[in-house]
This record gives structure tokens, C-alpha cells and sequence, in this order.
């Protein structure tokens, strides 16, 4: 009765989507989870009572559309509803607006100058040439290029393609690109301090790199890759919170037949005769399955759950040197009211939208700076929202949610280990930031979660709290990631596989780790598929 | 507090003439251009087009966007800039230009105003500051923009000349195609220029002479059929005169995502633009290669099609089996009573002798029928009457 064709380690979006997909081709499935609630890093919790907080993941994109339709989560209960926007509030007392409305959006930007309006024009057409063509790989299994197989070469010659079909320029802008950093590429179009430091953002945002740091102009990529209803690039609020994404994922994992036990903590892989056998929990019960599936970021799973007798030292030194840094912390906060933010017109639409206090790519930097120095940002990079705004479900009428993702905030202090003390010190400063420029904001507060890489950590398992569960650096993208040679999914020992966000096509709330492992588990098992297909931008 | 400015509206901005226009709306049909509202039709798009065609249409073209160029080097920055011998226009002269990036491939068209020795004003339809100020490194030369500062009206249609006579423009007549010249003390500045392909004008002032303007030029017109235009109407003349839309019918280089969806000018008919034996331009390398090797991948086409259901988004092709191109605007023309339209086609089709057909798609009481309709490849503009040249012009 504890026996499965199938277990996978943790009920996150991602072990969920594997399960669902396993679970639709006829596996007898069970999905296990350490915490009493499902979701990982997509969870809606409430954690105020009548307040539902989307306490770490806060927005979706990256979800890819054709996931959603083929596990029907629309009838499942998922909703997702675009927002648009940004603010950034400047030390002057000025702030800089980006809107919903291209035109209004212009104009806006030159009002500080316009020059960088027009040059946004090139700005987005060139970033757009580069997500097209991530875009066309994340529902695809990386091939290996050192193999000759068939499919390796087939997906090889299509990245080749891929290349091949750009103007000479875009090839030269996509090598150049991929290397380079967010600071050095925003340089290239923009003169505007301001303007930059609201565009790189998203260049810096989960990772431990600084605007300047070679690298970061991926990450941005990585922020606009995603898309609502065909609107690339555009941002939405799961209804209810993220937790919706995930419960609505369970729900169809759940329809398919598939199980989840909550509390159910793996302690050990089984590994018999050099094959996966099952996994021993916490609570002593084993549970057996020729398929294990590890949701774990892959440190956790090669040096936490399983014995390195099973495994080899070279493979085990590489999983030691995934980089997994902890970046970011969160602030989850429930407010009485809405904050006023006297340097925005009365009615602005900009209240919907993120809203950040950093108003140059140097005061950026200078934020990295203290992280490199293990403490966290004195000015730190704040992505504001007030999700309530947009979402009625999330806080009784008239009250607020606020979701606060903070950088830079290390996963170890100058001092030792986070205490207490110093989580309630980092959480001061990210509400003093706010308030230089809301003065009514802290007298709203009612409740405050404060998170940083240490509870991110001990809560839901991401190591140092790195929400992209490992760095999204060339070196540990697409056929690098997690580990050169392994990244078709399938770990060293056979009937193990990996389909968290650290495998191809990294973090964020995409599913298409968990649904490309599902494919590729399905293809050994000479299931039929029942991951879709990418459905083309063309 | 605010060191940028003071905070934009959201609201749709308003041209220097909307509280003439909105009078004039009855229709209360507008969309926004560059974020200004602009009226699509007043009373009738049809009506108003006949007007332009019959009478005198008036067009609010304020949000076209606008630039100021001055200094000693203006000459050689335009020069360098666009692809035509900018030398030949001399003070008083407009000229119609494209400019291209590097690769020669066309960033955007538009005209260039010759005010007067070393200032000149360049309007196109889209924006382009930061490459009109990237290209400013090693000349002595100011880019500023001016589109709010400067508003606009298109005066076009047979009577126009009269109405401008009868408004007091001592010497309107004599100026020719292409010419301009000033009014009112320098406040008033006046071209022979258009998008209709027919005897026009454009009125230029400060945008605190607007209501006056619109209002000394519509008592003029009173008893010469003038009437207010809308972007429905001038869209039907400009396809007549062969004009090509930014955006439409091609796509500015630096929008350009996919590979290969940017245009030469010689891939758009523009080829009488590019001077290859003047000094170095922008993109003047590539072009030259293109020519020479007559490498151009694609051609803009004007197709006059057989019968009389518009081509509007039609695929057209070699024969009736062989995909070759695309139409990108379309109509049935009213004054030269031929379903024309604008395509683009790969480059060895775009003759006669390649027998294209558009296929068409169109709709009688919600059901949709095809047809597959022979297209005849047409050098000169579907609409070319003489008056659009004539010096001085007819009074209509």
C-alpha cells in the first residue's frame, strides 16, 4: 500500500506539475510535503487572520500558458490578472512613472528626458529579440552537446537555427548579451539615472549580482520572458494569491489520481542496486517507487537526502559548487488602510503597480556592496506592491496586503548566524525606506512577516533562501544547469530525476521544470507524452 | 518638488485645436495618435474624403512629431543623416526623405523644411531623438523637438489655393510643389505640401495661433466646400497617391524584432531617394552593395486588382498557388474607380509578368466568400491630377 510508480520530494508548483503530468499518463503518483500546507515558494497563507498573504512568490508570468491549458487550471480554480506599471520614487521628491499605456509611459519618461523616451523604442525591440529566442526553449529539454544522439543533435542544430535566422547584428547583440551586465546594457540606450535604475530591477532581482556584475542582463531576460493571455512581458496576480497557482495545480494532480501527504518530510532516497527504490521519511515509514522525483534545489537533494556512498565525489563536487546564493529577503504586511503617497497625483493609476525607492543604478551597486559585506542593504532595492489593490480576495475591503521583496539581504551576517534581532532590524529598515516616502505607512501596519534567507530557508527549503534555486549565470544555464551532463532531468543513480527550479529553465513560478521532467521521465518509461509543446510566438 | 517637470496626465492630450475639432466631432469618434486625440471622422469618412477630392479637407496634424535642427553644421548632419543630396534643397524648399540605420535599412520617411540658411524642421510620423541625437557626434548641429510647440493643419483639395488667396495669403499661387514661404510677420509659415497626392498645403504656426488660425481659415472657406478631415479620410487619399504609412506598410528599423522584417529603401520603391554618389550617409555601404548586387529581398508594390472587393490583408501570389507576398493597404478608390492597394512581395515578383492574384476574403450578411483576383503591378499613383502641380493652381 506505500507503494508508488512514482514519488516526488516536495509539493511546490514544480513537484506538483511533474506529479500532475505523471498522473495524467496513468502513474499511480504520490507527491510528498514536510510542511502541513502544499505550494513551496507558491503559497498563499494566512497568516493575519482574514488577510491571505502570497508570502513569498508574489507575482506571476512565467507560468507557461500551455501548462495552464493542458491541466485545465482555469477549471481548476487559477485566475490571473495582468497588472501594469511602475513607480520609483526619487530622494528629490520626484519619482519616475511607468504605465500600462505605451504613450502615457512615453511621456512620462521624457519628462526626464527625452531623449531615453525615444530610445526605449530600440531598447524594448533589442531585449524583445532576446526573449523570443529563450522563449522558444523553456518547454524543451536542453539537448547535451557533447552527445550524438539524435535528439541532442536535432535540438542543437535548432539552437543553431535559432542563431543562424538573426541579422548579423543580433547575433553579435545576443553573444555580447548573455555576458554581459544589466548596468553595462541599460548604458548603451538610456542617459537617465532614474530611468535605468527602474529598468534594471529585473536584472538583479533573485540573484546575488549587482548591476554591473557580468551576467545580470540574463536575469532581466529571465523578467520578461513570461507573459499573460500573449502579452509578453506582462505581469498578473494569481487570484487569491500564488498559493492559487499551486492549489489549482494539486487540484487536476489530484483529479488525475494523485496523491499529496502533507507532513510527510523525506529523509533518505533508497537507493537499491544502484536504482532509486523509494524514500525513507522522517517519521521512519518508507515508501517505495522505482521513479523518485526530487523537487529539492539540487544541493539539498545530492547532499541532504541521499547517501554520498550513492553517488560520485566528481558529481557530488559539482553539486558543491552550484551557486545558490541567498540574495533576497520579504516583507509580508497587513495594513488598515492604504498608504498615501504624497509625491503621486491624486487617482494615479501608478498605486496598482510595483513600486521601488532605489533611484540609481549606483545606490544599486552601493546596495550590493553591503551584501558583499554580509549585512543587509542600508538602501536597499524594495519591489513594492499592494496586491489588494487589484485582487478583492486577499484582505477584507478597504484593508491592504503589501508584499515587500527586499535585496540585498545575505544569507549570513558579519556577526554569525540571523538572529531574532537582526530580522526585525532588516525588516526596520525596509519600512523606514518606505515611509520616507508614505508618511501615513507605518501607522497602517497591523501585522508584519518578516523573511530572510534563514526563515526562507528553514521554512520552505530553499537553500539560503535563493529563490531562483541556484544563480540564473550563463554558467549554470540551459545545458549547464544544474550540472554539466546532467541536465536532461535525470540524476546519476537510475529512476532518480531532478524537476526543480534548479534545472533548465531555472526559477520563477514557470512549471517548466516540473513538466519537462515529467516528458522526459514518461519517455523512459515509454509512456506517451503528456507534456504539450511550446505554442510558438510565430 | 518636481525637478523633471510637473506630473504627465494620463488623459489623452489634446492637439492645439481641440476645441475646434471636438466642435466638429459629431460623430465623437477619435483615436489616439502619439497619444493625442484625433479625430477618425467627423461627419462621415467619405464625405469628408470627397472634400478633399472636391473641395478642401482640413487635417489636424499637430502629434505628427517635429524637430528643430540648427546650427553651422545642419547641412552636413541632414546630409550625412538621410539618403537623398540634402545640398539641392535650398532655403525655402521642403524635401520628402528616408533615413536609415547602418545596415540601410529604413529607420523612417519623412520632410524636411528648409526654413532658411543652416535651421531646418523635420517632421515624420514616428519618434526618433535618440537616433536624431546619436547621430549629431562630430557636427555642430542642435536636434530639438518641438511637436507641442508647433501646431499643424493639412489644407488639401482642389479649392485650397482660393481659400488661402481669399484668407489674405497675398502670393499663395506662385508657390510651387515643394515650396514654402511665410505670412503674418514669420508667424505663419506656409508649404505646398501634403498626404493626399493633390493640390494642398500645411499651415504651420505656435501653438497659441492655433484657434486663430483654424478660425480665420474656416470663414475663409465657408463658400469653398471647406470641411474637417479625419484619419479615416486621409488614410483612403494618401493609399490613392501611392503614399506610403510608417508602421503599415513598413516597419521602422528600430522596431524591428524578427529577422528580416526590416526594408531598404530600395525594398520599398524608395530607390529615386538614395544618392550613391553623394558623400557618406548613413547605411550608404549596404545600399550600395544592395544595388550592385541587386540583392534587394523584397519590393513595395502598387496593384490595381480586378474587380472590386478591397484586398484588405490579402496574401498575394504568383500565379494562384505561389505564396510571394502580402497586402498592407487596400481600398476601392473612388476617384479613380479601381480596387487598388499596396503590397509587398518577394522581389523577382513584382512585375507583370509573374501574374499575381490577391486572395480575397470578403463578407456579405456575416457569410465569408474567396476570391482569388488578378492584379496588374502599376508604376505612377492611382490619383496624380495635374492641379497637384499646377503653378499658380485653379481656384477649384
Amino acid at each position: 500500500m506505500n507503494s508508488y510508480d512514482a514519488i516526488v520530494i516536495g509539493a511546490g508548483h514544480n513537484g506538483l506539475t511533474n506529479a500532475a503530468f505523471l498522473a495524467k499518463a496513468g502513474l499511480k503518483v504520490v507527491v510528498l510535503e514536510k510542511n502541513d500546507y502544499i505550494g513551496g515558494a507558491a503559497v498563499s497563507r494566512e497568516l493575519h487572520k482574514d488577510w491571505i498573504y502570497s508570502n513569498c512568490s508574489y507575482v506571476c508570468s512565467l507560468l507557461r500558458p500551455e501548462i495552464f491549458q493542458a491541466l485545465d487550471l482555469a477549471r481548476h480554480g487559477l485566475q490571473v490578472t495582468p497588472y501594469g506599471g511602475s513607480v520609483t520614487f526619487m530622494r528629490n521628491g520626484d519619482y519616475l512613472g511607468s504605465y500600462w499605456d505605451h504613450e502615457v509611459a512615453h511621456r512620462e519618461m521624457a519628462r526626464h528626458s527625452r531623449h531615453d523616451a525615444d530610445a526605449y523604442q530600440r531598447f524594448a525591440a533589442e531585449t524583445m529579440r532576446q526573449t523570443r529566442f529563450i522563449r522558444d526553449f523553456l518547454l524543451r529539454t536542453p539537448p547535451d552537446p557533447t552527445s550524438f544522439r539524435y535528439r541532442d543533435i536535432k535540438e542543437l542544430l535548432a539552437i543553431g537555427r535559432r542563431v543562424l535566422e538573426m541579422d548579423e547584428e543580433a547575433i553579435y547583440d545576443t553573444l555580447r548579451f548573455w555576458t554581459m551586465s544589466i548596468g553595462d546594457y541599460l548604458d548603451e540606450f538610456f542617459e537617465c539615472d532614474v530611468i535605468k535604475a527602474s529598468l534594471a530591477g529585473s536584472g538583479i532581482i533573485g540573484t546575488a549580482l549587482g548591476p554591473y556584475s557580468p551576467g545580470s542582463a540574463y536575469v532581466l531576460l529571465h523578467h520578461y520572458m513570461g507573459e499573460v493571455d500573449g502579452n509578453i512581458g506582462a505581469w498578473g496576480f494569481a487570484r487569491g494569491g500564488m498559493g492559487g497557482v499551486s492549489n489549482a495545480i494539486a487540484s487536476a494532480l489530484q483529479a488525475f489520481g494523485g496523491e499529496i501527504r502533507k507532513e510527510a518530510e523525506v529523509q533518505q532516497i533508497i537507493v537499491r542496486n544502484g536504482k532509486a527504490a523509494g524514500v525513507a521519511l522522517a517519521s521512519g515509514e518508507e515508501v517505495s517507487a522505482p521513479i523518485v522525483v526530487s523537487n529539492l534545489d539540487v544541493r539539498r537533494t545530492f547532499l541532504n537526502v541521499m547517501d554520498e556512498k550513492d553517488l560520485d565525489s566528481r558529481f557530488l563536487e559539482r553539486v558543491r559548487n552550484f551557486h545558490i546564493r541567498g540574495s533576497s529577503g520579504k516583507l509580508n504586511i497587513a495594513l488598515d488602510g492604504l498608504p498615501t503617497f504624497p509625491a503621486l497625483p491624486k487617482g494615479s493609476s501608478l498605486m496598482h503597480s510595483d513600486m521601488h525607492f532605489i533611484d540609481s543604478l549606483e545606490r544599486i551597486e552601493r546596495a550590493y556592496d553591503d551584501w558583499k559585506n554580509k549585512t543587509w542593504s542600508r538602501d536597499p532595492y524594495v519591489d513594492m506592491l499592494i496586491p489588494t489593490l487589484t485582487d478583492p480576495t486577499m484582505a477584507p475591503p478597504g484593508k491592504h496586503f503589501m508584499s515587500c521583496f527586499v535585496q540585498y539581504c545575505p544569507p549570513e551576517l558579519d556577526t554569525g548566524e540571523w538572529t531574532d534581532q537582526d530580522r526585525d532590524a532588516f525588516g526596520k529598515t525596509v519600512i523606514d525606506q518606505i515611509s520616507e516616502y508614505s508618511p501615513d505607512f507605518k501607522d497602517l501596519i497591523l501585522h508584519v512577516e518578516i523573511r530572510t534567507p534563514r526563515e526562507l530557508e528553514q521554512e520552505i527549503g530553499l537553500t539560503e533562501g535563493n529563490i531562483f534555486q541556484g544563480e540564473l549565470t550563463m554558467d549554470q544555464l540551459m545545458f549547464n544547469r544544474p550540472i554539466p551532463g546532467f541536465a536532461q532531468y535525470r540524476a546519476p543513480v537510475k529512476g532518480l530525476y531532478m524537476c526543480s527550479s534548479s534545472t533548465h529553465p531555472g526559477g520563477g513560478v514557470m512549471a517548466a521544470p516540473g513538466a519537462n521532467a515529467a516528458r522526459e521521465i514518461l519517455a523512459d518509461l515509454k509512456r506517451p507524452n503528456t507534456v504539450p509543446e511550446n505554442f510558438g510566438d510565430d | 518638488m518636481s525637478v523633471a517637470g510637473k506630473p504627465v496626465s494620463e488623459r489623452v492630450l489634446r492637439t492645439a485645436f481641440y476645441s475646434r475639432t471636438s466642435e466638429a466631432n459629431l460623430l465623437n469618434k477619435w483615436h489616439s495618435w502619439r497619444g493625442y486625440t484625433t479625430a477618425d471622422a467627423y461627419y462621415d469618412a467619405s464625405i469628408e474624403y470627397f472634400a478633399c477630392r472636391n473641395a478642401t479637407g482640413v487635417f489636424d496634424l499637430c502629434p505628427m512629431t517635429k524637430y528643430r535642427i540648427t546650427g553651422p553644421d545642419a547641412l552636413a548632419y541632414l546630409d550625412r543623416l538621410v539618403t537623398r543630396d540634402m545640398t539641392r534643397i535650398k532655403p525655402g524648399r521642403v524635401a520628402y526623405a528616408v533615413w536609415c540605420n547602418d545596415a540601410g535599412k529604413v529607420i523612417d520617411d519623412g520632410t524636411i523644411f528648409h526654413l532658411s540658411q543652416g535651421e531646418y524642421r523635420l517632421c515624420a510620423y514616428g519618434r526618433h531623438l535618440a537616433w536624431l541625437l546619436a547621430a549629431t557626434l562630430g557636427f555642430d548641429v542642435s536636434v530639438e523637438e518641438e511637436t507641442d510647440e508647433i501646431a499643424a493643419l493639412a489644407v488639401q483639395g482642389p479649392t485650397s489655393c482660393a481659400i488661402l488667396k481669399d484668407m489674405g495669403l497675398d502670393g499663395i499661387e506662385n508657390l510651387k510643389p515643394f515650396g514654402l514661404t511665410h505670412f503674418d510677420h514669420g508667424q505663419l509659415m506656409v508649404s505646398r505640401t501634403g498626404f493626399t497626392g493633390d493640390l494642398g498645403y500645411e499651415l504651420w504656426v505656435e501653438r497659441r495661433f492655433a484657434e486663430n488660425l483654424w478660425d480665420r481659415l474656416f470663414e475663409a472657406g465657408r463658400l469653398r466646400g471647406i470641411r474637417a478631415m479625419g484619419g479615416d479620410a486621409l488614410d483612403m487619399a494618401r493609399i490613392e497617391a501611392g503614399f506610403l504609412q510608417a508602421e503599415v506598410d513598413f516597419l521602422p528599423a528600430d522596431q524591428v524584432v524578427r529577422p528580416g522584417r526590416a526594408r531598404s529603401p530600395y525594398e520599398l520603391g524608395l530607390g529615386w531617394l538614395v544618392d550613391l554618389e553623394k558623400a557618406n550617409f548613413n547605411g550608404r555601404r549596404a545600399l550600395a552593395r544592395e544595388k550592385a548586387e541587386g540583392s534587394s529581398v523584397w519590393q513595395m508594390v502598387k496593384l490595381v486588382i480586378e474587380g472590386n472587393k478591397p484586398a484588405d490583408a490579402s496574401y498575394i501570389y504568383a500565379g494562384t498557388r505561389k505564396q510571394v507576398g502580402f497586402v498592407t493597404s487596400a481600398m476601392w478608390s473612388p476617384v479613380a474607380k479601381q480596387n487598388i492597394a499596396l503590397a509587398t512581395v518577394k522581389a523577382p515578383y513584382g512585375n507583370n509578368e509573374s501574374n499575381l492574384h490577391a486572395e480575397i476574403y470578403y463578407q456579405r450578411e456575416l457569410h465569408w466568400s474567396r476570391v482569388m483576383a488578378r492584379c496588374e503591378v502599376v508604376d505612377k499613383p492611382f490619383w496624380d491630377p495635374p492641379r497637384r502641380r499646377a503653378t499658380p493652381p485653379a481656384d477649384y
